[in-house]
């Protein structure tokens, strides 16, 4: 799915990196705990979506080599990190819409789900692991 | 007899604790020298990934320290060093969901005690030692296969 037709669908706007509205996310995957991000996404080009805005949100998407940030809930992150993001190529968008909506509105149009890895935690509590 | 390499790069990054504007951008560096190498995308992704994970939790938890990056004909190799406070019981702690992360780090969308075993799961060989009170080195090697030079 192209940038383009997702900023359209989710009145999101294009916070850097307009110039690759042609650019396609091959899948998404939504979260605002990074350390899960980091964990369980498989695939590479994936539209993240988040509602996290810290520094750290561009530079996880950069080592994870994903298409593009997609923040939720009207948020935006600071200058610095846009300028940061211009620099890695990274199309940031943001959205006022809640994560759920948006998740739900781009499921409907087709954008899968990113493949993920084995869930570290699929099998129990740590303490229950550990006994 | 231990066949022996030679080193292509080496590169040496100070961490300061807590510095949390700074924190992840050792790891896009070294992302950006692999990827200059020539080296194999899933070479460096695993390498961004496993950097990533240890920068995080040295900034987060440690005293400070350094990243030593150094590629070789056959691998990538990782070296991370703090000045403590050291990993009391280093099998707890690398189990996924274990944490000890203070609710600022959570707050960042870290500390969700997956980051050992993240490291541990994309490097072909991993080391840890630590002494409480000293200290933590972490040694994580990425194999090329075949050599890519």
């Amino acid at each position: 799915m192209k940038l383009r037709d997702i900023a359209e669908l989710l009145d999101a706007q294009f916070i850097t990196g307009e110039d690759q509205a042609d650019r396609e996310v091959t899948s998404a995957f939504a979260a605002d705990l990074l350390s899960d991000v980091l964990a369980m996404v498989k695939d590479e080009g994936v539209l993240l979506i988040t509602g996290m805005t810290t520094p750290q949100v561009v530079r996880v998407a950069e080592v994870m080599n994903m298409g593009a940030v997609l923040f939720v809930r009207g948020k935006l992150p600071t200058a610095s990190t846009v300028a940061y993001a211009s620099g890695t190529g990274i199309p940031l968008l943001a959205t006022r819409r809640i994560m759920f909506e948006t998740c739900g509105a781009l499921y409907q149009e087709g954008l899968d789900p990113a493949r993920r890895k084995h869930f570290p935690v699929d099998h129990g509590t740590p303490d229950e692991r550990g006994s | 007899m231990v066949r022996r390499t030679n080193v292509v790069l080496r590169r040496i990054y100070p961490i300061a604790p807590r510095d949390l504007e700074q924190a992840g951008t050792v790891s896009t560096h070294v992302r950006r020298e692999l990827l200059a190498l020539g080296m194999n995308p899933d070479v460096v992704r695993r390498a961004s990934v496993v950097c990533f994970e240890g920068e995080m939790n040295m900034v987060l938890y440690s005293q400070g320290g350094r990243i030593i990056l150094l590629v070789k004909e056959d691998r990538v190799e990782i070296l991370f060093s703090d000045h403590g406070p050291g990993i009391a019981d280093i099998d707890l702690a690398s189990q996924p969901g274990y944490s000890t992360a203070p609710d600022w780090a959570r707050e960042l969308g870290f500390g969700a005690g997956l980051g050992i075993n993240n490291m541990e799961k994309n490097s072909d060989l991993f080391k840890i030692r630590s002494r409480v009170g000293e200290g933590t080195v972490v040694r994580a090697t990425i194999l090329v296969g075949v050599p890519f030079f």
